[in-house]
């Protein structure tokens, strides 16, 4: 297959990588191009300008890293609705464990990390050895972890290091570090996605379970993982989110619509939600969409309330643009 | 299957009635008897009819919510609708007695048409139940808020209040309103063709379609009914709740966990209406006893979500 591609002559490759960007990449671009005289006319803030553009990319990070993970569970055909509390935990911890110690940085890291994962393997358990359709699983572990939050944490806990918040606010060859943050997961998880085995097994379990449990694919093995990735990358984005706001607090997940909107930008980004296609350069094309749409009201100065109301009716929207040529029952 | 079938067949059929009859019932008398034990004041015929009346709201949600679960799917939205219908009657009426009963069929009026928007978004763009519904929870919160200017505003007369507060001869008006949409809701569902048809949608929507059963009316229908019962519940709740920006919350999960518990099964197909009422009382009962024992309210969540993961565990196991 890539001996194949290899062989045809350079024009006939480009193509080939043209073909491969999905087409909500130029939605975006137009999207992009569109809102230039809009801007101009409306905005409070100046316009169009490459600081609109670096900030959007900012402000979409913590979305992005919680949506690539939504892609693994997504494309074995799961869902994950635990995340936006995953996130808080993740955030309120790194917090409350730092105090504003720097030495601390090195514990609560790949502590919060192994326990994002952990959550996610329990939500993969539940999904595939209990039997228990998958949003309502996650529904459920989410309202465990919400209560326990809750109970344990009423506001703002500790503080995370000065140190710490270069995460988000550092910069990097002229550029904020976010962005390369952002470059290398998404080059890590398409690499996984399409050279590894794993991420064939992925496509294959989500296209046809049964096919591949034939196939000699341990199916079951393969859906834990992908939960346990997506728990893994809820717990970065918390620790992300932290070290942008200071410190966490139980709200901060929720109150980003994260669970919903990363399930948008996935379907968005071309994946169906019964499995068996999508990508992470999809993903991510739906996460800047989103980033985008939020950019602009901000710059146009619309009520926050309303954006919430637009933010809904976006949501819907852009998973019925994809679910409509469905000829499935949902449920 | 056959093992069991043949050992209770040599049980004494005492006890096969005794299993015919709904587990939840016995849940619910376990709860109210440790709560009686705990605090022996709920033996008295004021805090029982007070525990009754609140728990008024959850019961008709519950019995809305079990239309949709019949059907299928789930309604995320009622709580953020009762919040809405509150906040919005508030600013409408502003403490004016006359237009009262205008508000509540506004009320009604209202929830029907959002429940039918859920309908037709889950039918006709086949999006999933719960994210359709969460985008209205969205919509309708942010919507309330807009209108009202992020805080609550008004207040609401006590004419629009009386359903939920008033009694008749030391009954509360809002335990008959619970009674008449049981009654209402029992029938429609088990003794009509739409009842029959529901069930059917729920349980196999492909079979459904192929015997001519209009699966998209059906399920519209279901989420208006959904619609009806939260403007119902708000009325009802407006009795004794505060106008509030969270008035609603959490009644979503909660209306779900009480059909959960009633035997409904998510995913569709199965639930009764009285079962469900009782499970209703028993989540009420139960985050009473949770804090007469001393649980920090947020303790609620995890409870709720203990019981749904638990419910459909088992469910799924029993196929």
């Amino acid at each position: 297959m890539h001996s194949l591609i290899v062989n045809l002559g350079p024009r006939v490759r480009w193509r080939r990588i043209l073909r491969r960007v999905p087409p909500i990449f130029w939605a975006l671009m137009l999207m992009l191009l569109l809102s230039v005289p809009l801007l101009a006319v409306y905005s409070r803030a100046g316009g169009m300008s490459w600081a609109f553009i670096s900030n959007m990319l900012e402000r979409s990070v913590t979305l992005a890293i919680v949506a690539v993970g939504q892609t693994f569970v997504i494309l074995v055909g799961s869902v994950d609705l635990s995340v936006a509390f995953v996130i808080s935990l993740a955030a309120v911890l790194a917090s409350f464990i730092m105090q504003g110690d720097p030495s601390m940085i090195a514990v609560a890291v790949p502590l919060i990390l192994l326990g994002g994962a952990l959550i996610g393997v329990v939500n993969g358990v539940l999904v595939t050895r209990l039997n228990v359709n998958p949003l309502i699983a996650t529904l459920g572990t989410g309202l465990i972890i919400q209560g326990v939050l809750n109970t344990s944490f009423q506001n703002f806990a500790g503080s995370v290091p000065r140190e710490y918040q270069q995460l988000a606010y550092g910069r990097l060859l002229g550029l904020p570090a976010p962005i390369f943050l952002l470059a290398a997961l998404v080059a890590l998880a398409s690499f996984v996605l399409v050279r590894t085995r794993f991420g064939a097994h992925l496509y294959a379990v989500g296209g046809n379970k049964e096919a591949a449990r034939l196939a000699g694919i341990r199916t079951t093995r393969v859906i834990m993982l992908a939960h346990a990735i997506a728990g893994l990358l809820a717990a970065a984005a918390g620790l992300f989110l932290v070290s942008r706001l200071g410190s966490g607090a139980p709200w901060v997940g929720p109150d980003g619509i994260y669970d919903l909107e990363s399930i948008a930008a996935v379907v968005v980004g071309g994946a169906l939600l019964a499995g068996g296609r999508g990508g992470v350069f999809g993903t991510l094309a739906g996460v800047l969409i989103l980033g985008f749409i939020d950019s602009l009201f901000n710059q146009l100065g619309i009520d926050p309330y309303l954006k919430q109301v637009l933010r809904g009716a976006i949501i819907i929207a852009a998973v019925a643009v994809y679910s409509i040529r469905s000829r499935e029952e949902v449920a | 299957m056959s093992i069991i079938s043949t050992k209770s067949g040599t049980l004494p059929k005492r006890f096969l009635r005794l299993r015919a009859i709904e587990p939840i019932y016995f849940i619910l008398i376990a709860i109210v008897a440790a709560m009686v034990l705990s605090n022996p004041i709920y033996l008295d015929y004021g805090p029982m009819m007070q525990l009754l009346r609140r728990s008024s709201p959850l019961m008709v949600l519950a019995v809305g919510q079990l239309f949709v679960i019949v059907s299928g799917g789930f309604d995320l939205a009622v709580g953020s609708l009762i919040t809405f219908l509150i906040l919005i009657c508030a600013l409408l009426l502003n403490g004016n007695p006359e237009l009262a009963y205008f508000a509540i069929a506004l009320c009604v009026l209202v929830g029907l048409m959002s429940g039918a928007v859920n309908g037709l978004i889950v039918s006709f763009w086949k999006v999933p139940s719960i994210i359709a519904t969460l985008g209205m929870l969205l919509i309708l919160r942010g919507g309330g808020l807009y209108m009202s200017g992020g805080s609550a505003r008004g207040n609401l007369p006590d004419t629009f209040r009386a359903l939920g507060r008033d009694s008749v001869f030391g009954f509360p008006v809002s335990l008959i309103v619970v009674i008449v949409f049981g009654a209402v809701a029992w029938l429609i569902l088990h003794r009509t063709s739409f009842g029959r048809q529901l069930y059917m949608v729920g349980s196999n929507p492909r079979a459904a379609t192929l015997s001519g059963v209009n699966v998209a009316g059906i399920r519209i229908a279901a989420f208006m009914f959904s619609g009806l019962s939260a403007a119902i519940a708000a009325t009802l709740l407006s009795g004794f709740s505060g106008v509030s920006t969270s008035a609603g919350d959490g009644y979503e999960l909660q209306a779900i966990s009480a059909a959960v518990l009633g035997g409904a099964v998510l995913l569709g197909g199965r639930g009764s209406v009285f079962p469900v009422i009782a499970g209703a009382l028993a989540l009420h009962a139960l985050f009473t006893l949770l804090n007469i024992w001393g649980f920090p309210k947020p303790m609620r969540d995890v409870v709720q979500g203990l019981i749904i993961i638990c419910a459909v565990a088992y469910s799924a196991r029993r196929k």
